[in-house]
């Protein structure tokens, strides 16, 4: 990807990377966790996609600040350690600013940490990119995460309880295993295969490889 | 292979070359009619709305596959009895009193879910009517465990609701099964003949053991998942199945009760989703027994054989590599290194 410093950056494309073509769930199929276990109403999901974006871009940001002073020996560690500061700067705000869901929810949020998909592009784009195209990526790839849990949640509250961000939209009996784990793994698989079908008929984006 | 039919044609094919009249859909519609037995068992046991959710089921899972095929604009096969067998299966896995939506839904999950989105007929790993039948149980806790007293419906139309001879055993104990049923011959002749509540067709083992005949004697189904599975099962009932001691248990009421007979011989039995190899086979069917008395014994649920065949349906691929049969005359190298 060291391309993109070398000739002219392309923002727009570095947005939709994130979303389309490196999909972390529905293309890279990274950080399946959260996708399957909080996905079970749709502001849950929705709240997680918010967080996990708000701690991409910033780790993007640090990391691609710091990338000339890490040494690569120990690169892994201090990624770790500034996912996790900030990381803890996501928990705390929610438990100060969203009081309900962190009940909920607290547990995850602490488990960004151990994402997948934001140490890999910490590891493949940010310690090798400058700060801007490495917070583009970031937000990319966080509105990639975003726009997944959305989708997965909306699917899942909606047919597992008949709502949608807990107000009531359909009359019928709900298909209970939705909001269920097991449910959870169908939405993800179904919606994976629809995503790549719909990218492979339309809109034909190729498969990075690093 | 069955499109040639012209005399002198040559073809230049790979093995097998032997022909029989053996096809899919040969094979298919005979499950079909050995499955009618059972089918009119419930029917008669059941009614009219045991009818009328076999036929939704039917209905829904010809026209699932239909129309996927249509839209994935691939080959149309449902005359090939596959999709029809998948819907009658989810048919007789229902309580006789649900309502229209549950075959429906039921039937789509599994001719599109389980069996299309992995490629149809052939691909599948999940047995199709299984999990259609999970995946209800697991939305539809209530409506799925509605179960109506049998009596010949057709001439008395209010039905009382009760609990499956498995459910009983379960929350009461075998006390009250004999004072439901009388004493124990009463017992197991009811549960043989069918006369007792549960799903459409897994109420009545003469029924279904007619059909399964009918499949042995046709050669469609071999005798090492069906026995194996049953063996397994009823010396953990007879072992375990006890209260307090151990070898206590009943294991004919575990036998012919719930949907054993219905899963052994016509399940289990799924060409697509068992292992091809008989060793296998045999491994495969004593883990379904297993499964399915540790649930029936120890689970949430008073019964098993579903989860059971779905689980021992993700260890096919893994006990078919186990158990590979080796090439006429090949000898085991010595060295490791000559593995292809």
């Amino acid at each position: 990807m060291s391309q993109h410093t070398a000739t002219k950056i392309n923002y727009l494309e570095l947005l939709t990377n994130g979303i389309i073509k490196e999909n972390a769930i529905f293309k890279l199929a990274l950080s399946l966790c959260p996708a399957i276990a909080v996905t079970n109403s749709l502001r849950n999901g929705v709240l997680m996609g918010v967080a996990v974006l708000f701690v991409q871009t910033m780790v993007n940001l640090t990391i691609s600040l710091m990338r000339n002073f890490i040494h690569p020996r120990i690169r892994l560690p201090i990624f770790m350690l500034v996912i996790s500061g900030w990381v803890t700067v996501a928990d705390m705000s929610m438990a100060a600013f969203a009081r309900e869901a962190y009940k909920q929810m607290g547990l995850y949020i602490q488990l960004i940490v151990a994402f997948a998909s934001i140490l890999a592009r910490a590891e493949m784009f940010a310690s090798k990119n400058k700060i801007t195209p490495s917070m583009f990526d970031g937000i990319g790839m966080g509105l990639g995460f975003l726009f997944a849990l959305t989708t997965i949640s909306f699917f899942r509250e909606l047919l597992g309880r008949g709502a949608l961000w807990g107000f009531p939209i359909v009359n019928t009996k709900p298909l209970l295993i939705m909001i269920l784990p097991a449910g959870g793994f169908l939405a993800v698989g179904v919606l994976m295969a629809l995503f790549n079908w719909i990218d492979k008929k339309y809109l034909k984006s190729k498969t990075v490889t690093h | 292979m069955a499109e040639i039919k012209k005399e002198h044609q040559l073809t230049v094919s790979v093995s097998p070359h032997v022909k029989s009249e053996e096809t899919t859909s040969r094979i298919m519609w005979s499950v079909n009619l050995s499955l009618l037995p059972a089918a009119l068992i419930g029917a008669y046991f059941f009614g009219p709305r045991a009818v009328f959710a076999l036929t939704i089921a039917i209905i829904t899972a010809v026209l699932c596959e239909h129309l996927y095929q249509r839209g994935m604009k691939s080959k149309i096969t449902i005359n090939d009895g596959s999709a029809f067998l998948t819907g009658l299966l989810v048919g007789l896995n229902l309580p006789p009193s649900v309502p229209f939506y549950i075959p429906v839904i039921g039937s789509f999950v599994a001719i599109v879910i389980t069996k299309q989105l992995f490629g149809g007929l052939g691909f599948n790993v999940f047995n199709p009517a299984a999990a259609g039948r999970a995946f209800l149980l697991i939305s539809f806790p209530k409506l799925m465990t509605i179960w109506k007293e049998p009596t010949a419906a057709f001439v008395q139309m209010d039905a009382k609701t009760t609990a499956t001879p498995l459910g009983i055993l379960k929350e009461e104990g075998i006390a009250k099964l004999m004072e439901v049923f009388g004493d124990k011959t009463n017992l197991y002749t009811e549960l043989f003949m069918g006369h007792r509540a549960g799903s459409i067709g897994e109420t009545s083992t003469l029924a279904l053991l007619i059909g399964a005949a009918f499949l042995f004697y046709r050669g469609y189904i071999s005798w090492h998942i069906p026995v194996s599975f049953m063996g397994t099962a009823a010396a953990m009932a007879w072992v375990f199945g006890g209260k307090g001691a151990l070898f206590a248990g009943d294991p004919i009421i575990h036998l012919i009760s719930g949907g054993m007979i219905l899963g052994a011989f016509f399940m289990a039995t799924d060409y697509v989703t068992c292992p091809s190899v008989k060793k296998g086979q045999l491994i495969f069917g004593a883990g379904c027994g297993f499964l399915t008395m540790l649930i029936r014994l120890k689970g949430g649920y008073p019964e098993g054989v579903m989860f059971a065949i779905l689980i021992m349906n993700c260890f096919t691929p893994i006990i078919d590599r186990g158990f590979k049969t080796k090439v006429f005359g090949f000898k085991k190298p010595d060295s490791k290194e000559t593995k292809k």
